[in-house]
This record gives structure tokens, sequence and C-alpha cells, in this order.
């Protein structure tokens, strides 16, 4: 199943990354994406999929304000 | 995260949804948002408003047919070492599994990641069974374009769309909208649901993981059926973009090409399964085993499972004879029951107390 929660990056070395969840740290696979470190990336099956927009996920709620009050 | 399971803001977009007040039926393809519809139980919330949500043919291991798992038990029984992920080992089929194999002296290893069969292929052959959609697969792609030594793949990766298509097509259910699943977007992007919206006139958004996600999609579909309009639109803006991963849809593409398929429920789906392209043909273990599995097909559903009912969105799991009665997680009878991905693996482990 997906692992829905983002981790941040630590350490990244070559195609490999530690990604921290919170204290608990996990080797993942990082050559299906372009990521730095500090940044936070969604993981699936060792891999990371994609890097999450940290601007967007700060603004999800008002982004949901604003689209209903358009409604 | 948290900000995303905030309660006032569900209270919010509940009252808004309450609002447009029309009846909807609307499915998701994704085990990942079942279990964050039931866990919360957004479904029940809906059901007041008249809003039914379910989950569609959303489990790869529960489409994967039972001609494919006993593929894997054949190999496992004839000596090859098998490494998998832990719900595939259970599924039964043809009252075989993977975990009786291993009971009999298969060599079955679960694993939690490619990564892990690759490792233990340095000591001998593994073949790995690749189960999963667009959000596995590129991890299976990018292995074998690193052309590993002693490692093959049973393929049963399969694309999404084409499922969606085909259910859509059958028309054995009316749909109001679908909520497209969250990490296969984040690989394919928005773009391949474009079609779908157009073909059959549906309202279709991409939604993330948090209850708020989930009520916002249903919102945003609820939206567009009021004001008569069926787009493909983005509710996880924070990690589905428009293209979706370039890198990983080059690597699919460069190792798999689209083949028919049948998935457990449905007839044979055109363009459905990720098969190992010619050129990776040595590990491609249907080709290098054909002559131990080439013929195996068409094998019964487990007797009673109404897997196939509850993949195509016809049936609650409740609603199985065999629910909580002979088919239970720690005895399971049919795929949906062991995967944790699986509609009525999610339904026992939330409800059981309620049932
Ligand atoms: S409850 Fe068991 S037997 Fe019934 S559909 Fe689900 S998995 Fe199949």
């Amino acid at each position: 199943m997906c692992l829905a929660i983002p981790g941040r990056v630590e350490r990244i070395e070559g195609d490999k990354a530690v990604v921290d969840y919170g204290g608990i740290r996990r080797e993942v696979d990082i050559s299906l994406v372009d990521v730095k470190e500090g940044e936070y990336v969604i993981v699936h099956a060792g891999f990371a999929i994609q890097v999450l927009d940290e601007r967007e996920a700060k603004e999800t709620l008002k982004i949901f304000e604003e689209l209903m009050e358009n409604a | 995260m948290m900000q995303l399971r905030d309660k006032g803001m569900a209270e919010k977009i509940l009252e808004k949804i309450r609002k447009i007040n029309i009846p909807l039926k609307i499915m998701h393809v994704c085990g990942t948002h079942q279990d964050t519809i039931v866990k919360y139980g957004i479904d029940e919330m809906l059901k007041e408003y008249g809003i039914e949500v379910i989950e569609g043919p959303g489990c790869p291991v529960c489409v994967t047919t039972p001609s494919e798992i006993l593929k894997a038990v054949t190999l496992a029984k004839n000596g090859h070492t098998i490494a998998t992920f832990g719900d595939m080992v259970r599924v039964p089929a043809a009252g075989e599994s993977l975990q009786k194999a291993k009971a009999e002296g298969g060599d079955v290893r679960i694993v939690y990641g490619i990564e892990d069969a690759v490792k233990m292929a340095k000591h001998g052959e593994v073949i790995f069974i690749g189960v999963g959609f667009e959000t596995t697969a590129p991890s299976t792609a990018i292995t074998l374009l690193r052309r590993p030594e002693n490692f093959m793949v049973l393929s049963c990766h399969r694309y999404v769309p084409p499922a969606m298509d085909a259910l859509l097509g059958m028309g054995e259910i009316k749909l109001d909208g679908i909520i497209c699943p969250g990490h296969v977007s984040t690989i394919i992007g928005l773009k391949p649901y474009r079609p779908l919206s157009e073909k059959y006139g549906i309202p279709q958004v991409v939604a993330g993981f948090e209850p708020l996600d989930v009520l916002m999609a249903v919102y945003m579909i609820a939206r567009q059926v009021k004001e008569g309009r069926h787009e493909v639109e983005n509710e996880y803006i924070r990690v589905v973009k428009e293209e979706g991963n370039r890198k990983a849809m080059e690597a699919i593409e460069k190792v798999f090409e689209p083949a028919p398929i049948k998935w457990r429920g449905f007839p044979v789906i055109p363009d459905s399964k990720m098969r190992i392209r010619e050129e990776f043909a040595e590990y491609d273990a249907e080709r290098v085993y054909e002559d131990i599995i080439g013929g195996i097909e068409n094998i019964p559903e487990p007797p009673g499972c109404k897997c196939g009912e509850v993949l195509r969105g016809l049936m609650h799991p409740s609603e199985c004879p065999l629910f909580g009665k002979t088919c239970i997680p720690s005895s399971p009878v049919g795929p949906c029951m062991v995967s944790y991905e699986g509609a009525c693996n999610i339904e026992y482990k939330y409800r059981k107390d309620v049932m």
C-alpha cells in the first residue's frame, strides 16, 4: 500500500537517501525524482515517487477555502 | 499533515456538500483511499446526504487472477526462489497458495520492495512477483534497466486507466464521478484520465489520502455534477503534477509494453497488462519458464467468493454471504480479505466490532 505520509530527506548518497519519518529512518531509492536534502518525498515500495510541494502543502486548507468560496 | 484532519474544516466541506443536495454514486480505485474512508467513517457520513462512495478495482493484489497466482505457485513448486509482497503469499488459488508451497518446502520469501529481492539474487536466481499499478511499476522498471544478475520478474503489473474504461464501458453500474488514485496519478499525471471524462461524460477528481482530501474530492465532484461539467480536476496539488513523474513514466515505457490481460471480476481488458518488452526477455519469467507455466490459464475463482462483484462496485463486502463467517483475515477465502488494500479486509478491520 502507498505510504501516504511524506518523509524528510536527511542525507543523499548517489541514488540513495536516508528519509526521516518523525524519528524512524528508512533508506530510499531516489532515482525517480530530483530531490534535495531537507525536502519531503512520497515513498512507495522503497522508491521516492514524488517531491512534496511544501508551499502547496502548507496552503492546502487555504486553497480549500478559496475553492469553496468561489462556488 | 494534521491540519488535513481538522474537524471544523470537515464540517464546512460537509455543509457545502449538503447544500448541493444531489444524490451521487462515486467510485474510487485505491486501497489507501478505502482505508481512509472506512477508518474515518466518511462513507457513513456521506450516506446521510445520499452519497455513496465505493472501491472499484483499486487493489492490485485483488485484481491479480487465480491463474497468475498459480503460475507463481508452480514456479515455487518447481524449485525456484520466489520473492514477493506479504499479502501475495496468502492469496488462495485453486486450493494452493505461495504460503502453502512454502510450507511444503518451496523457497518463498517476503520482501518490502524489489530491492530486497535484488539483494537476495546475489546468492542465486530469484523470481520477483511484480504486482502493482503505475505506482509500483517504476521500481520494477528501474531495477530491470540496471540489468541485475540472477534476477527475473513475473509481471502482474497493470495500467489503471484501461480498467476504468472497461468498467465504465460495461455499463453495469451507473457512476456520477470518480476519485482518481492519488499515487497512480503522481506517476501518470492528469492527461490519461481526460479521454474517459470525454467518452463517458463523467467528472473525475484526483485526491490525496487524508480525510479532508477525500471530502474535498467528493465536494468537487458534486459541484461538477451540479454545474453540468465533466472534467478532470486535481485536489492533490501538493503532490500530483499535470505531467506526472516523467522519469518514472520513461522507465515504465522502456521496460514494459501494453498487452491484454484478464482482471479478477473482469473480462480481458485490452492494453492493461505491463508486459516486459522483448529487449528484457531474459528477465521475463513468463518467457524464460514458458514450458512450466505457459499453459496455466482460466483457473476458477474460489467457490462462493464475491470478490469479482466487490471489485466491480456491484456488491458491498458485508453483502457477501461468507464475509466475517468463513472468510476472515486469518483464513481468507478471496484476495479482497487478504490484502490490506482489499475492500473486505478494510471493512473487517474497522467494522468487525459493529457487525
Ligand atoms: S468476504 Fe471473502 S469470500 Fe466474500 S468477497 Fe470478500 S474475500 Fe471473497
